[in-house]
């Protein structure tokens, strides 16, 4: 059974701004690793916990302790703007 | 020189009949000669690792010994964050991208005094099988340069089979230390999940991950795994608890261990070659005095797929950070939301672009549980039939791979069949059990196969004390024929 993507959407979710003949060649690949991977269903696991990480492991705290961080001008040397020491992006909203 | 173990340089560094900085250039010599054909390395340190083996010999003359690493050159793939080296996950969009810190495995070889020639090259952000997908140039298998050295840790795999460098370490998502182990002709080695500190590690699917050694013998990856093992604040993840004895009985053979042949990863698929090298390395073990059982693991074949759920959602979550604001590429936008999507359909490679676009959908609303939720469930049963087999035996063995090394741009146009090439590995990141490959024959193409052995959580020492009675028994010592062009 084919499974039918909305590639755009997904691609928008993805933030990743895809051609439309990107979008249909990855439409096409999906559809055959979805159909392969989609198998997961045909397993029975009424009762079944889900596993993230095989050792039984119960919380992971540390010691709530101030701590050296990055240096910022380090930091800020790697992005590719900055000013006044924050990172620079555009503007989200146009302005009122 | 630039051919030692581990522990003949850690023996030759210390009775003097040899110096870091002889290993060293040795070591960068021999990546000179055969980069141009190879291209084992995206960067090579040269200064770096000239002043970092000048401070080894140093620290001998001295008479400091900060352990086994002490003076040895060292290759890391290049996804281990490395402070004042270029580090890239070999993707276009961390071009350039020099780190301010030090990845938690890294500060522990440099702490022994380990010395960094250079970082590896890997299919971009660790997913692929061949090296094929680095945004900078595939890499190619010493023993045939018109085939893959396999991935995703196919730089690091190369540096130790031709000796740019003593050690590799990689990363293991699906296999991606041991498939390319295998296809070079080393020895490549997972640890349990956990075991070894993810920090600096740049993430492609946090889950599975697991940081490991690439070494020409068994003892090496012991000793490898030593120096990077232990419990760290900085990773959630991290294993908590004793992390000492992976040594214990490497040396005492097979003999009264029961050793479980995969029924599932034998047959259809599998070449010939590989296993009948297989069958013969089983035939070894049990003339050594291990007792041979098959074992069932139904849900092997379903791993696969859970796997490529689990490992895309993983990786579109990891992703999300490479979003053109604090490091990295940028393309310009309108809006803050151009920028992003203009600068990561540009930044990421058609492999990651696929991953993270199926990753979002298996995570997407009304998809999750079907997909994601469901495969997290899948990895539960195949968690306890491994459980199950590890009952009735010590350690479960296979191919590591089906097929030895495939030629470059074989398998690119066809993702699924790439994919289904990692089915011997998968299980054990799956399941989060350590797992290693060691190298016991060539195929009729002179290509080497690589022999799996799986063993429970934890379970690192009878791991290594099979691994050490397959190379004992084996005795493989071929290497890539093409070497001596390049010393």
């Amino acid at each position: 059974m084919p499974i039918d993507i909305d590639i755009a959407h997904v691609a928008r979710l993805a933030r990743l701004g895809l051609s439309d003949e990107e979008l249909s060649h990855y439409a096409t690949q999906l559809s055959v690793i979805l159909e392969h991977a989609a198998r997961v269903q045909q397993i029975d696991t009424d009762g079944v916990e889900p596993t993230a990480h095989p050792l039984p492991m119960v919380n992971a705290f540390r010691p709530d302790e101030v701590r050296p961080p990055l240096d910022r001008d380090e930091v800020l040397a790697q992005a590719p703007d900055h000013e006044d020491g924050y990172f620079r992006v555009p503007p989200h909203l146009e302005a009122p | 020189m630039s051919d030692y173990t581990l522990s003949e340089a850690a023996t030759a560094l210390r009775d003097g009949s040899t110096s870091s900085r002889e290993l060293t250039d040795a070591a960068l010599d021999r990546a000179a000669k055969s980069e141009a054909e190879l291209h084992a390395f995206l960067t090579l340190d040269h200064d770096g690792a000239r002043s970092a083996a000048e401070a080894a010999d140093g620290s001998f003359a001295s008479g400091r010994d900060s352990g086994a690493f002490q003076g040895i050159p060292v290759a890391l793939k290049d996804n281990l964050v490395t402070r004042g080296i270029a580090t890239t996950a070999a993707s276009q969009i961390l071009a350039g991208w020099v780190p301010p810190y030090d990845g938690t495995a890294v500060v522990r070889l440099k702490g022994q005094g380990a010395v960094v020639v250079g970082k590896t090259n890997l299919d971009e952000f660790a997913m692929g099988s061949s090296t094929e997908n680095s945004a900078f140039g595939p890499s190619r298998n010493p023993w045939d340069t018109d085939r893959v050295p396999g991935g995703s840790s196919g730089g690091s795999a190369i540096a130790v089979a031709v000796g740019s460098a003593v050690v590799g370490f990689g990363s293991d998502t699906g296999g991606s230390i041991r498939q390319p182990a295998a296809l070079c002709g080393v020895v490549g080695m997972k640890p349990t999940y956990g075991l070894v500190s993810r920090y600096g590690l740049i993430a492609f699917a946090s889950s599975l991950d697991q940081i490991g050694p690439i070494t020409r013998t068994v003892e090496d990856s012991v000793t490898a795994l030593e120096a990077v093992a232990g419990h760290d604040p900085l990773d959630a993840t991290s294993y908590r608890g004793d992390r000492s004895g992976f040594r214990d009985g490497l040396e005492a053979g097979v003999r009264g261990l029961k050793i479980g042949v995969v029924r599932e990863l034998t047959g259809e698929g599998f070449e010939p070659d590989v296993e009948a090298a297989v069958r013969h390395t089983v035939d070894l073990l049990s003339d050594a005095g291990a007792e041979v059982i098959e074992v069932s693991i139904p849900s092997v074949d379903v791993s696969l797929s859970a796997y490529y759920l689990i490992a895309p959602a993983e990786c579109s979550a990891n992703l999300a950070r490479f979003d053109g604001v604090r490091y990295g590429l940028r393309r310009d936008g309108e809006t803050v939301e151009d920028m992003m999507t203009a600068t990561r359909a540009d930044g990421f490679g058609p492999e990651v672009t696929r991953r993270i676009l199926l990753g979002t959908y298996a995570l997407s609303a009304g998809y999750y549980d079907a997909f994601y939720g469901q495969a997290q469930k899948v990895r539960t049963v195949v968690l306890r039939e491994f459980e199950a087999a590890y009952r009735q035996v010590d350690v479960l063995v296979s191919a590591t791979t089906p097929t030895t090394a495939f030629e470059i741009g074989s398998k690119t146009q066809d993702p699924l069949s790439m994919y289904l090439s990692d089915i011997c590995t998968i299980p054990s990141n799956l399941t989060g059990h350590p797992a290693i490959s060691v190298p016991v024959g060539l195929d009729r193409h002179g290509l080497p196969v690589g022999f799996q052995i799986m063993a429970p959580a934890l379970g690192e020492a009878v791991l290594f004390r099979v691994a050490r009675a397959v190379e004992q028994a084996v005795a493989f010592e071929s290497r890539p024929p093409r070497l001596e062009e390049w010393t």
